[in-house]
């Protein structure tokens, strides 16, 4: 009997989520006894061509690990979502755009001139890449960059969405055990559009960290604090910690160690924008009630777009900065 | 721009106070620009910045806050909560390049009538100088022209 295809590519990504996948140790022969790996370019050898001569439907699936950042991205997208029957939209990038997205504080133009022209750059003749070039044996292109960064789900639909930058190994070791266990008639899908391999509550819920007063009159960064406090809760100790609007799934790995957490799970369940849900926790641990010195508590969080957007802000509510319409 | 450009507000506003401060201000038949849509609130601290976002991104121009004055608040200090989320937003309404002046925070008791409609009077002109914000034709890839908060 066949096995049933198995697929993973990657678009505007970093290549952590393709190392976590790797990471799951032994539980890789588990994919390797139960599927056959149709197409997954960071680790065997099959072409475009041999994904576009699968019959629709033929691979049961396919994470996707990575932002829709161009065109090539996006025609990908297509491709495997009609050849697949179960698209997971893997880790942050996908999911919600991730640190790739950020670029969409930018305009387009900005961000290549900073690609082409920055000190570090050496472009003497000042050359930008082009869509088309000539070359002696005929033209050749390169993919053209999109407006913006769009998640996988505002490109094509999505089955079910995995979050995490990257997604913990046990969660994705307990992912894959799931889809084998529904192979084998023993367990049912999740619901589509259901979060997997993460929790449904806050990093707080997870957090063993100890909360009490909730009032803070400065914010500071965190090499600023030393040391930190190993039992009491980030936040109260003045570091922005992003705990309270992060979706639970990494049992509070940061906070646990003593770092804060950045948000890489992304928005909690039923939280429609991250960023206006973190904004209200942090506003509602200042103590101060005067205007002049709640802006002077606010100082201590130069760039609240990249504090409450770092992962999520091409999945916000605003999906980019206004300067990003600017080309 | 066009300069007959009508601005669309959103105002959000406490049950206690300022809804009927409008409402005041209705009966005495003062005049207030028709921009404002108002959406009656329990309290000002009711107010999720989510719904200002909403608002913004899905096409309103600006949005007006109104709540009872700080020490007044129905809910002992509600307000209180709303002026760090509304400062802490307008700070990030700042990093996101959209102009912090779309939204305002006014205080106004039920008696002050008088008071919010030269509020929203004078916001209604603040917004309409600043332009239209059209965030879903910018979504949608329709403007190239935009204004970007400095
Ligand atoms: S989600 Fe994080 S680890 Fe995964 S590709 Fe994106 S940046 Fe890399
Ligand atoms: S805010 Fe951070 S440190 Fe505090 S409980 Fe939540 S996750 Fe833990
Ligand atoms: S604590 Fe926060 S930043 Fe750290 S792994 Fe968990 S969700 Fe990600």
């Amino acid at each position: 009997m066949s096995k049933p295809k198995f697929a993973m590519y990657w678009s505007g990504s970093c290549g952590g989520c393709e190392i976590a996948v790797i990471n799951i140790h032994e539980k890789i022969l588990d994919v390797d006894a139960n599927f056959e790996v149709a197409f997954w370019p960071v680790a065997v050898d099959a072409k475009v061509k041999d994904v576009e001569a699968l019959a629709d439907g033929d691979i049961l699936l396919t994470l996707w690990n990575g932002s829709i950042r161009n065109e090539e991205n996006e025609h990908m997208a297509h491709l495997l979502r009609r050849k697949s029957k179960l698209l997971v939209a893997f880790g942050s990038c996908a999911t919600e755009g991730c640190v790739p997205g950020l670029a969409n504080l930018s305009p387009l133009s900005e961000i290549i001139d900073t690609a082409y022209t920055t000190l570090t750059t050496d472009n003497p003749n000042n050359i930008r890449p082009q869509h088309v070039t000539k070359v002696p044996e005929g033209e050749i292109s390169i993919p053209v960059l999109k407006d913006r960064v769009y998640t996988l789900a505002q490109v094509v639909d999505v089955d079910y969405f995995m979050p995490g930058c990257p997604p913990e190994s046990h969660q994705i070791a307990a992912v894959i055990d799931l889809v084998i266990q529904v192979l084998q008639g023993k367990a049912e899908l999740p619901p589509k559009g259901a979060v997997i391999g993460a929790g449904s509550s806050t990093v707080c819920e997870d957090c063993p960290r100890k909360r009490n007063v909730k009032s803070i009159k400065a914010f500071h960064r965190i090499q600023e604090i030393a040391p930190l406090d190993p039992e009491l809760c980030i936040l109260e100790q003045g570091i922005p910690c992003n705990g309270p609007a992060t979706r639970s799934g990494c049992n509070a790995r940061c906070p646990r160690v003593g770092a804060q957490c950045i948000g890489c799970y992304g928005p909690a369940e039923g939280v429609v924008d991250y960023g206006a849900r973190l904004l209200t926790a942090f506003a509602s641990v200042i103590d101060a009630n005067e205007p002049e010195e709640i802006e002077r508590i606010l100082d201590g969080i130069p760039d609240p777009a990249g504090q409450f957007y770092r992962f999520n802000l091409a999945d916000s509510l605003f999906r980019a900065g206004a300067p990003a319409f600017k080309n | 721009m066009s300069e007959h450009f009508e601005p669309v507000i959103i105002g959000f506003t406490c049950n206690w106070c300022s809804y009927r401060a409008a409402d005041l201000a209705g009966t005495a038949r003062l005049k207030y620009a028709p921009n404002v849509r108002l959406v009656r609130l329990m309290c000002s601290g009711r107010l999720d910045p989510t719904f200002v976002m909403k608002a913004l991104s899905d096409g309103a121009d600006g949005v007006l806050i109104t709540g009872c004055h700080p020490g007044e608040c129905h809910y002992v200090e509600q307000n209180y909560k709303t002026l760090r989320r509304y400062l802490l937003l307008r700070r990030l309404l700042q990093g996101m390049g959209i102009a912090p002046e779309r939204v305002k925070l006014v205080w106004a008791s039920a008696a002050e009538g008088a008071k919010l409609a030269n509020e929203i009077n004078s916001f209604v002109e603040e917004v309409r100088a600043l332009g239209p914000l059209g965030w879903p034709q910018k979504l949608a890839g329709n403007v190239k022209e935009v204004e970007v908060a400095a």
